[in-house]
C-alpha cells in the first residue's frame, strides 16, 4: 500500500507492504543507515528515531504506522550543521566504535528539547533504554551534562537553569 | 581537560586528550559498517539452517523442498565444503560434516533473492541426526563422574575418554607446535607450567589453603552483530565485507579453507569498514567463513550473511568457562612459596582459537606475583557448547577470579591486611616469571599504593557496626596483569603518503573497533613528523591496498602498531632530510621538522613547507625538480619472542612479549536483604607505559570496568540440560546501562615506560576489564563475611547466603 508522511522536513510517498519494518525500510529503501539494528526487538536503542517529536524504536514500528506523521532521524537533526550535543560529545571523546551513538544523540535530543539543562540522573534516566557496550556511558553523560539548551539558542539563564 | 601525566610536557601531540580522528563521521552517522553499504539490487541473502542438538550424527540432508520455493537461487551442505580449517587448530568445519557438536551450528543454507524467502525455504531443508549423548560439562568430558573425583589417578590416565570423544579425529588435527593435544581424549591442549620445586614449596610454607572457584560463560554483546558480505565474480576473484578486527588473519584463513577450490592470497580481498564492537568477538574467523564460501557458489552476486542477536549469542565465539582449583602455601611472613593452578575450561565444540586462551592463562596463572614453586596445568576441554574464543581479558579475567580471591581468603587466613600482602609479594622489574623469563619494567607497586589511597584503604564504615540498618559496605582490593597473547611472529606494518598539501594519509589494517587507534597512530605520526594530527587521515582496511597487520587483538595495537607507524613516519623524516640536503646543499644532520616545515638548526631563516616540495619536488635553477612523492614505509615484529619450550615444565621460551599491570579497588554497599550491591567508587590504575592520550585510556578505563562489572554482578550465559542456550537476547541476558554506572570512578594512569613501545607506550584496552570481578567478590567478602565462589555475584546469591549464614552460622558458598 502507499503510505505518505514527512520524513527529515521533506514529504515522502512510499509504496510498502503492510509487514515492512519501519528500521528497515529507512535503511534499505530510503538510504538512511544513521538508524542501526542491534537487537531487533526494542531492546538496544540503536534504532531511535523521533516519531513526531517522541522517540521510538523503530524496530519496533511498522513503515504503515507513519502514514500521515512526521519521522525525523539523526540525519534531520544535522540540517544546520552539527547541534550542540554532538559537539560535546565529540569534545569528550563520548563514542568509542559509535554503532549506537545516532540512537543515544537522537534520544538525548528529545531529552533537551524537554528539559533544557537536566541533571545527571535526569540524563541516566532519559537514556536507560539506549545501550552501548564500549563507553561505560561515563564520557556519553558526561558530555550531555555539559549541554544547556537555553545558552546555545543565546539566552543564558532564560529558563531559570542559570546556565551551565 | 588538562593532561597531568609525564608525557605531556615532553611532547607536542603525544600524551594530549587530543579529539578522536574519527570522531565526527561517528558521531554524524555518517561512519559506515558493513550492514550500511549498499550492495545494490542482486544482493541475495543467506539463511542458515541449524543443529537442533547439541552432539548428533547426521544422517541425511534433503533440500529438494527448499529448492522448489520460487526465490531460491541455492541451497548449500556440507557435502560441497568437506574443509576443515582453524586459527591456531584446524578442527573447525564450514558447515558441519558427519555430526554436529553444539545446538545452532550450522548445517545447511539458503541463498535467495530475499531475506524473508531464505528463512522461509530454510526451515524446509529436511535434515535427519541420531542424536548422542551430549558432554556439557568438563567433568563430563573428561570421564570424572563428579566434582570430588578429579584426583588424578596417573599423569598418564588423566582425562581419558575414548568412547566419548567430541573429535575422534583430534590426533588428526594439525595444529600449532605450542599445543599438546591428548590422544584418546577430550583433551585438545594441555598447558603445564613447572617451575621451581613444588613440593619442598609447600613444605616451607607455614599455612596452606585449597579451595574451588567457578566462572560460567559470557558473550560480548557488542551492539553490532557480526555481518559480511561475499562477492565472487566470474574472473573467480573473491571480495569479502566483513564486521572484524582481523581482515589479513580472515584473508589467509579464507585461502586456506578455500584452498582446494583453487583460491590464493592474491584472489581473495577483505575490505573491512568500521566494526561495531569486537571485544574478541569479531577475531579471527567465524560466521564470515559462510559468506565466504556461499559466495562461490553464487558466481557474480553479491551474498549475505547477517547475524540476528539470538545467533550472536549462540554462534559466534563465547568466553569459556573454566572450573579453578588453587592450592597455596604461604609463610607467617608472608611470603607465598607456593601455588598449585588446575584449571579446566569448558572450551565448547571447536577450539582452533579458544585454545590458545587456555595456554595464554596457563602461562600467566600465578597472577602479578613473585612465587619460587610454582605448578600450573591449563587444561583446554572440548564440550557440546558452543566454540570458546577470545573476550576481552583472553582467560586473565576468568583465572583471576579464583586467584585474586583467594590471595583475600589468605591474607584473612594470617591476620594480614590485603594489600600489604599484596604488596610484599608484587611483581617487579627483573622477577623470574612462570615460564622462566623475566618481567618488564613495571609500576605496579605504585598502581598499588595510588589505589589504596584513592579508595581509602582501612577506612572502615563504623555505622555499620550499629548493626541497625540492613546496608553493609565493603571494600576489595584487586591486582591485575596481562600480556598480548599472540604468535612470536605476530606483525604489523604501515605506509604513509604524503599529500600535496603537507596532510599525511597512513595506510595501516588494524581496526578501528572504538578504542580510539586511529587516534593514538595520528598522535604519533604528528609527533615525528610535526604535521598536526587533524591533518593525518587514516582509514579501514581493504587487504589489496593497505599493509600487513596480523590482528587487532591483545592489546597490542599501541605497542606493535604505534611502533610502525612510528617507523614509517621516521623512515619518511629521512627522506625529507636526504631530499633536501641533496637538492639544496646543506647537511642532513643540521636539518630538523618543525610545524610542517624543514627546519636548519645552522640558519634560523630558513623554513621550507611540506606543501612546496613534499609531492612536486625541489626545484633547481636550470628548471628541473629534485625529489618526488614522499612515502614513508614501517614495519614491527617482536623479533625476541619465542613459543618454544619444554611441554612438560613450559620453560625455556619467551612466549609472552610483556605485561601491562595495575590494581583496582571498590567501595560498596550491599542490602542484606534483597542482596543488591550498590557500586559507590571504584580507583583503578593501570600502568600505560606511556599514555599517548590519556582522554582514550581513561575512556577504556570506564568501558571495560562497566563491562568486568556485569560478569560479576548480573551476567552469564545459561544452558538447559540439552545444551541450549536459555538467555539470547537483551532482555534475559542484561548488559549494563546508563542506571548502572558506578557512582564514582578514580581512573589513575601510571607511566613506567615499555622500552620497546612508541614512546613507552604498552597497551591497556583489555586489562581495563580483568580486576573487576575479584574486587567486588572480595568487597562482598569484607562486608559480608561470605566468601562467594562462583561468579556472578548475583543480589540472588548474596541474599539466599545471607540467610543461610544466618540460619547456621556458616559462611561460603
Ligand atoms: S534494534 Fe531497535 S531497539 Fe535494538
Ligand atoms: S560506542 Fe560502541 S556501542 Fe556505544
Amino acid at each position: 500500500m502507499k503510505i505518505s508522511f514527512v520524513l527529515n522536513g521533506e514529504k515522502r510517498s512510499l509504496e510498502v507492504n503492510p509487514s515492512e519494518i519501519l528500521l528497515e525500510v529507512l535503511r534499505k529503501r530510503l538510504g538512511l543507515t544513521s538508524p542501526k539494528c542491534g537487537c531487533d526487538r526494542g531492546d538496544c536503542g540503536a534504532c531511535t528515531i523521533l516519531l513526531d517529536g517522541k522517540s521510538v524504536k523503530s524496530c519496533l514500528v511498522l513503515a504503515v504506522e507513519v502514514a500521515g506523521h512526521e519521522i525525523t532521524t539523526l540525519e534531520g537533526l544535522m540540517q544546520n550543521g552539527i547541534s550542540p550535543i554532538q559537539e560535546k560529545l565529540l569534545d569528550n571523546n563520548s563514542f568509542q566504535c559509535g554503532y549506537c551513538a545516532p540512537g543515544f544523540i537522537v534520544a538525548a535530543h528529545e531529552l533537551l528539547e524537554n528539559n533544557c539543562c537536566p541533571s545527571v540522573e535526569e540524563i541516566r534516566e532519559a537514556l536507560a533504554g539506549n545501550l552501548c557496550r564500549c563507553t561505560g556511558y561515563t564520557p556519553i553523560i558526561d558530555a550531555i551534562a555539559q549541554v544547556c539548551k537555553c545558552e546555545h539558542e543565546g539566552k543564558k539563564g532564560g529558563c531559570g537553569c542559570e546556565g551551565r | 581537560m588538562k593532561e597531568d601525566n609525564q608525557a605531556s610536557a615532553k611532547f607536542k601531540y603525544i600524551g594530549k586528550n587530543t579529539k578522536r580522528v574519527d570522531g565526527k563521521e561517528k558521531i554524524t552517522g555518517a561512519a559506515k559498517y558493513v550492514d550500511d553499504i549498499d550492495f545494490g539490487n542482486s544482493l541475495l541473502y543467506a539463511a542458515i539452517v541449524e543443529s537442533p542438538y547439541a552432539h548428533a550424527k547426521i544422517l541425511s540432508i534433503n533440500t529438494k523442498k527448499a529448492e522448489k520455493i520460487p526465490g531460491v537461487v541455492r541451497v548449500v551442505t556440507g557435502n560441497e565444503f568437506p574443509f576443515r580449517f582453524g586459527l591456531y587448530m584446524h578442527d573447525r568445519y564450514i558447515f558441519a560434516q558427519d555430526r554436529v557438536r553444539f545446538i545452532g551450528e550450522q548445517v545447511a543454507a539458503v541463498i535467495a533473492r530475499d531475506e524473508a524467502t531464505a528463512q522461509r525455504a530454510a526451515k524446509l531443508v529436511e535434515v535427519k541426526y541420531e542424536e548422542l549423548k551430549p558432554i556439557l560439562s568438563v567433568y563430563d568430558a573428561l570421564g570424572l563422574s563428579s566434582k570430588k573425583e578429579n584426583k588424578r589417578s596417573s599423569e598418564k590416565e588423566f582425562g581419558h575418554n575414548p568412547k566419548n570423544m567430541i573429535h575422534p579425529k583430534l590426533s588428526e588435527y594439525t595444529h600449532v607446535p605450542w599445543f599438546f593435544p591428548q590422544d584418546n581424549s577430550n583433551i585438545a591442549h594441555f598447558r603445564k607450567i613447572r617451575k621451581g620445586d613444588l613440593e619442598s614449596g609447600f613444605q616451607e610454607a607455614d599455612y596452606i589453603l585449597e579451595d574451588e572457584y567457578t566462572v560460567p560463560r559470557y558473550a560480548h554483546c557488542a551492539i553490532e552483530t557480526h555481518a559480511s558480505v561475499g562477492l565472487c565474480d566470474h574472473s573467480g576473484r573473491l571480495t569479502m565485507w566483513t564486521a572484524s578486527q582481523s581482515p589479513h588473519t580472515q584473508r589467509h584463513l579464507f585461502v586456506e579453507a578455500l584452498a582446494p577450490l583453487g583460491f590464493t592470497h592474491k584472489d581473495i580481498r577483505v575490505i573491512t569498514p568500521y566494526v561495531g564492537g569486537g571485544f574478541g568477538g569479531k577475531a579471527g574467523v567465524s560466521m564470515e567463513i559462510l559468506a565466504a564460501a556461499l559466495a562461490t557458489c553464487v558466481r557474480g552476486l553479491p551474498v549475505k550473511v547477517i547475524w540476528s542477536r539470538s545467533q550472536e549469542f549462540y554462534n559466534t565465539y563465547q568466553r569459556q568457562g573454566v572450573h579453578a582449583k588453587i592450592k597455596m602455601g604461604v609463610k607467617k611472613d608472608g611470603t607465598i612459596t607456593a601455588l598449585e593452578q588446575l584449571l579446566y575450561w569448558d572450551a565448547g565444540a571447536y577450539v582452533e582459537y579458544g585454545a590458545n586462551v587456555v595456554n595464554a592463562a596457563g602461562l600467566s596463572a600465578t597472577g602479578p606475583y613473585r612465587i619460587a614453586n610454582v605448578k600450573i596445568d591449563s587444561v583446554c576441554v572440548y564440550t557440546n557448547l558452543p566454540p570458546g574464543g577470545p573476550y576481552r581479558g583472553f582467560g586473565y579475567s576468568e583465572f583471576l577470579f579464583g586467584l585474586e580471591s583467594h590471595i583475600n581468603e589468605m591474607a584473612k587466613k594470617l591476620k594480614l591486611d590485603a594489600v600489604d600482602f599484596r604488596l610484599k609479594n608484587a611483581i617487579a622489574e627483573g622477577d623470574k616469571l612462570a615460564y622462566g623469563a623475566s618481567m618488564n619494567p613495571n609500576g605496579l607497586h605504585e598502581c598499588i599504593t595510588k589505589v589504596a589511597k584513592a579508595i581509602e584503604w582501612g577506612k572502615k564504615y563504623p555505622e555499620d557496626n550499629k548493626n541497625k540498618s540492613n546496608i553493609v559496605h565493603g571494600k576489595g582490593f584487586s591486582l591485575f596483569w596481562k600480556a598480548p597473547a599472540m604468535p612470536p611472529n605476530a606483525s604489523s606494518s604501515c605506509f604513509l603518503k604524503f599529500n600535496e598539501d603537507g596532510s599525511l594519509n597512513i595506510l595501516l589494517s588494524a581496526m578501528e573497533i572504538g578504542q580510539g587507534y586511529f587516534t593514538v597512530m595520528a598522535q604519533i605520526a604528528a609527533e615525528i613528523l610535526s604535521v598536526p594530527p587533524h591533518k593525518i587521515r587514516c582509514e579501514t582496511p581493504d587487504t589489496d591496498r593497505n599493509p600487513y597487520e596480523w590482528q587487532t587483538v591483545a592489546s597490542h595495537i599501541t605497542w606493535s602498531c604505534g611502533n610502525a607507524v612510528k617507523r614509517a613516519a621516521e623512515d619518511a623524516r629521512d627522506q625529507i632530510f636526504k631530499l633536501v640536503a641533496r637538492a639544496l646543499e646543506m647537511q642532513q644532520e643540521d636539518l630538523y621538522l618543525e610545524d610542517e616545515a624543514v627546519k636548519s638548526k645552522k640558519d634560523g631563516k630558513f623554513s621550507l613547507k611540506f606543501s612546496e616540495f613534499i609531492i612536486n619536488g625541489i626545484g633547481q635553477k636550470d628548471g628541473t625538480f629534485r625529489g618526488g612523492p614522499i612515502i614513508g614505509r614501517g614495519m614491527f615484529m617482536p623479533e625476541f619472542a619465542s613459543a618454544m619450550s619444554d611441554p612438560a615444565t613450559g620453560q625455556g621460551g619467551k612466549p609472552n612479549v610483556h605485561y601491562t599491570v595495575g590494581a583496582a579497588a571498590v567501595d560498596l554497599a550491599i542490602d542484606k536483604e534483597s542482596g543488591k550491591i550498590k557500586i559507590n567508587k571504584v580507583a583503578f590504575a593501570v600502568d600505560a607505559g606511556c599514555a599517548l592520550n590519556p582522554d582514550l585510556v581513561k575512556g577504556q578505563i570506564t568501558g571495560g570496568l562497566l563491562q568486568g562489572l556485569a560478569t560479576v554482578l548480573y551476567e552469564d550465559m545459561r544452558f538447559d540440560d540439552k545444551g541450549k542456550l536459555l538467555n539470547s537476547n537483551f532482555t534475559d541476558y542484561k548488559i549494563p546501562t546508563t542506571l548502572d554506572v558506578p557512582e564514582e570512578i578514580i581512573s589513575i594512569i601510571v607511566e613506567r615506560p615499555q622500552p620497546d613501545g612508541p614512546f613507552g607506550a604498552r597497551g591497556v584496552g583489555e586489562h581495563t576489564m580483568i580486576p573487576a570481578a575479584p574486587m567486588v567478590g572480595n568487597a562482598v567478602e569484607d562486608a559480608l563475611g561470605i566468601r562467594i565462589k562462583s561468579m556472578p555475584i548475583t543480589a540472588e546469591k548474596i541474599a539466599l547466603a545471607v540467610l543461610e549464614k544466618s540460619e547456621n552460622g556458616g559462611a561460603g558458598h
